[in-house]
């Protein structure tokens, strides 16, 4: 597989071709075609069901554990067939981090929960994993918040907290993407704007993909805009673009409001 | 009116009573029988009855009734006294009495034999001790210290005697293999080792007199009694366990002699057929019984569980393979027993003793009965139990744990290993703690795969390989039932089943109260984030 154009910048870090999946006999992606830039934000919106998070899904193959899907067309992570059965999906979920819409926190101290992922991968040096626990934090933007208590449990944070700890967990195994599936929704306002600052931030070490049901926070963070709709891709381009001058009938309707 | 039937009010109500219910009844179990076991231990009074047709009767009275023929209250008095009376209980009606006092002087012993023995002392024949002219209840008691001193020897030479009969025996063991491989072959060999053996025979024998020397020495001291009707009685000092004048002690006197009592109950063998003295081969029994069942049934039923909920593609046989779990679960218990007799104790008991004991053939070693078979049928009758509350635990483990855990990049053995058995270890030992408490109240199935009523030894001691898991073994349980409905002697032996029960209960409550507290303290590291 080719590896040499992996560090061009303006070639897409993920491009998707042709996908489709299905559910059984339920069709919930049709035929998408989108590529994602590098150390950009890119943002999925449309209705529930639309297949958003599905499509994000796809991207560390979380679809695997859904004995009834099935996929069909290319994705390819720089250059490289996601979907191929000869990946390693180990070290593609390692690559591709990811952040759900429930913060998931381990029951274990939060010094743990960042480690996890190192530990699994077999590191056992504690200077390594104590700088990565410092650094993930610190990224995370929540360092300063729990620094006295890393051996407490991950359990007793605020929602708000335990959801920027799950960030830092998927920081702190150094992946390229970090896959962001409505990381918001349970959130109150103060901690979703934590959050979006720190999409902001992360965007330049990391290519960001959000899935969001909040119009407003694709439009705050995100640099390009996808639009879903009954599993298909209605349009694709620069959110400026998409939110003030969108070409689709549909994306207009959408995202004014008249339907969704 | 409908809006009080809406309300749910009645329901709710319904739901209470029926909780009431069961508490009450449970309660009442346990106060039935702690109110007969805890009582049985207490020095009673022991009263004397002149009767109008002049006789006499000494006896602790077990409870009053009314007379079901003409209504007069009458006594069930405990006279002791098998050995002459014939018969532990009498019946006496309250009309027929004259007078009832409380002599000082009257004394209980507990014997060896016939069980206990009321009436009043005489004197101490005892020859060769040296006893202080003090009264003759104090001889009696200095006597009985010194000839226990003196058991002490004699048990000292049994025990030796019991480790040369050991040696012997494994010499024998020896000998058999031997003479089975090949008498010519061996022939050197196997004079040698009769050679050992011979002397080591002879060493017995020598021992055994001595030790029969000593017990019939000890046996000539005896001293007398006489009982109510003034007829004597002569009763070696070796046959008496406990001597008690229950109607001059104190309140701590009596306090003592309860301790020592529960302490002999604990710590103790039984004796007459099991009737009276302790438990302790039964508890010790019952305990590691369980202990077994719970290492061979823990790991089988939490690996098979796993394999149910995290590996097995979920279609007709994982669904098949569930409801006979399930169904398992439900089997009448002694079906498992005749499975254990016919597939563990037969089949591969039986091919043990074939493949490696051949030469003690047709004496069983591992083709019986033993602890090793009892467990393991026990833990075939409770797996299900552990692999319901496993896969339930696993599945109620929230998806974002699992889902966070893979997308770091671990592998679905990780993730199981690191993050959900962890977190399902309080749901496995709730598993735990219902089969443990199965295990120790089970009876049927044990009467055909190990247990006896009177044990030869534990199945541990110090003699390698100090688990012996062919020997046979008592059991709680059984014991109830041996004792309450299988002794020559079911009026005496009431309040031992009493004391059984109570027991067990005690076990049960103390394995499973330990499992909680650690469950409890896992439950706490391990609670799932809540928004």
């Amino acid at each position: 597989m080719p590896h040499n154009q992996e560090q061009s910048g303006n070639t897409p870090i993920l491009s998707v071709s042709d996908l489709n999946l299905h559910y059984g006999d339920a069709h919930a992606l049709k035929n998408i075609n989108l590529d994602m830039a590098r150390h950009q934000v890119t943002a999925f919106i449309g209705p529930s069901g639309c297949g958003k998070s599905t499509l994000l899904r796809c991207f560390n193959r979380m679809n695997d554990l859904v004995e009834s899907a099935r996929v069909d067309g290319s994705i390819r992570f720089n250059g490289d067939e996601i979907n191929a059965s000869s990946t390693d999906v180990i070290s593609l979920r390692r690559r591709i981090g990811m952040v759900f819409q429930q913060s998931n926190p381990f029951p274990k101290s939060i010094y743990e929960n960042i480690v996890y992922g190192l530990r699994i991968a077999g590191v056992t040096d504690k200077a390594t994993l104590d700088k990565t626990v410092e650094r993930s934090l610190k990224s995370a933007a929540i360092w300063n918040e729990v620094k006295d208590r890393l051996n407490d449990s991950a359990l007793g944070l605020s929602g708000g907290q335990a959801q920027r700890i799950c960030i830092a967990r998927a920081i702190a195994v150094n992946p390229e993407i970090i896959l962001m599936d409505e990381p918001c929704s349970a959130l109150d306002p103060i901690s979703t704007l934590k959050i979006e600052e720190l999409i902001e931030e992360l965007k330049s070490e990391y290519t960001i993909v959000i899935v969001t049901h909040n119009m407003q926070q694709a439009a705050r963070v995100s640099d390009v805009t996808a639009f879903f709709y009954l599993g298909e891709l209605i349009e694709a381009g620069g959110t400026r673009k998409i939110f003030t001058n969108p070409e689709k009938k549909q994306t207009e309707d959408y995202i004014t409001g008249r339907f969704g | 009116m409908k809006m009080f039937w809406k309300t749910g009010e009645p329901y709710v109500l319904a739901t209470g009573a029926a909780l009431a219910i069961i508490l009450v009844m449970s309660l009442t179990l346990v106060g039935v029988v702690m109110t007969n076991g805890l009582g049985y231990f207490w020095p009673r009074t022991l009263v004397q009855f002149e009767l109008k047709d002049g006789s006499r009767a000494l006896g602790q009275i077990m409870q009053q009734e009314k007379n079901p023929t003409d209504g007069s209250r009458r006594f069930q008095l405990k006279v002791g006294n098998r050995d002459i009376l014939g018969q532990d209980f009498r019946w006496i009606d309250k009309k027929e009495v004259i007078s009832r006092t409380n002599p000082a002087d009257a004394i209980l012993l507990e014997r060896r034999e016939h069980g206990n023995f009321f009436g009043f002392l005489q004197g101490v024949t005892a020859e060769g001790l040296k006893l202080s002219n003090t009264t003759p209840y104090e001889t009696l008691q200095q006597a009985l210290q010194l000839v226990s001193a003196k058991l002490d020897g004699t048990r000292k030479i049994r025990q030796n005697m019991s480790n040369l009969n050991t040696t012997a025996e494994r010499l024998r063991l020896k000998l058999l293999k031997l003479e089975y491989g090949g008498r010519e072959k061996n022939a050197a060999e196997i004079g040698e080792i009769t050679a050992v053996r011979d002397k080591i025979l002879a060493e017995f024998t020598a021992l055994n007199d001595q030790y029969s020397a000593g017990q019939a020495e000890i046996g000539r001291i005896t001293a007398q009694f006489t009982d109510v009707t003034g007829a004597g009685k002569d009763i070696a000092l070796v046959n008496i366990v406990t001597l008690q004048r229950p109607n001059s002690m104190s309140f701590f006197a009596k306090c003592g002699a309860y301790l020592e009592r529960v302490r002999e109950l604990l710590l103790d063998d039984p004796r007459e057929s099991n009737t009276e003295g302790g438990l302790f081969p039964a508890i010790f029994g019952t305990v590691m019984m369980v202990l077994l069942m719970s290492v061979f049934s823990l790991p089988f039923g939490v690996v098979a569980a796993i394999y149910l909920r995290e590996y097995a593609k979920d279609g007709l046989m994982t669904r098949m393979v569930r409801i006979a779990v399930n169904n398992l679960a439900g089997v009448p218990s002694i079906v498992y027993g005749v499975f254990g007799l016919g597939f563990f104790v037969y089949g591969i008991g039986g091919s043990i003793d074939s493949l490696f004991f051949p030469e003690r053939l047709p004496t069983p070693t591992f083709g019986t009965g033993g602890i090793l078979w009892a467990s393991l049928t026990l833990a075939l009758l409770t797996v299900p139990v552990v692999i319901v509350a496993t896969e339930e635990s696993l599945a109620s483990i929230p998806k974002g744990i699992r889902e966070g855990s893979l997308a770091l990049g671990a592998t679905k053995f990780q993730t199981l290993t690191k993050n959900l058995l962890p977190m399902a270890t309080p749901g496995i030992m709730t598993g735990l703690i219902l089969s443990m408490a199965r295990a120790a109240g089970e009876v049927a199935p044990l009467m055909i795969v190990g247990v006896v009523k009177l044990a030869p030894a534990l199945p541990f001691d110090t003699t390698f390989p100090f688990f012996h898991m062919d020997r046979k073994f008592m059991h709680l349980g059984f014991h109830i039932y041996d004792v309450g409905f299988q002794s020559p002697n079911v009026e005496a032996a009431k309040p031992m089943v009493f004391v059984t029960t109570l027991l067990l209960l005690a076990i049960v409550i103390v394995a499973s109260s330990s499992a909680i507290y650690l469950r409890n303290r896992m439950r706490s590291k391990y609670t799932t984030s809540t928004f």
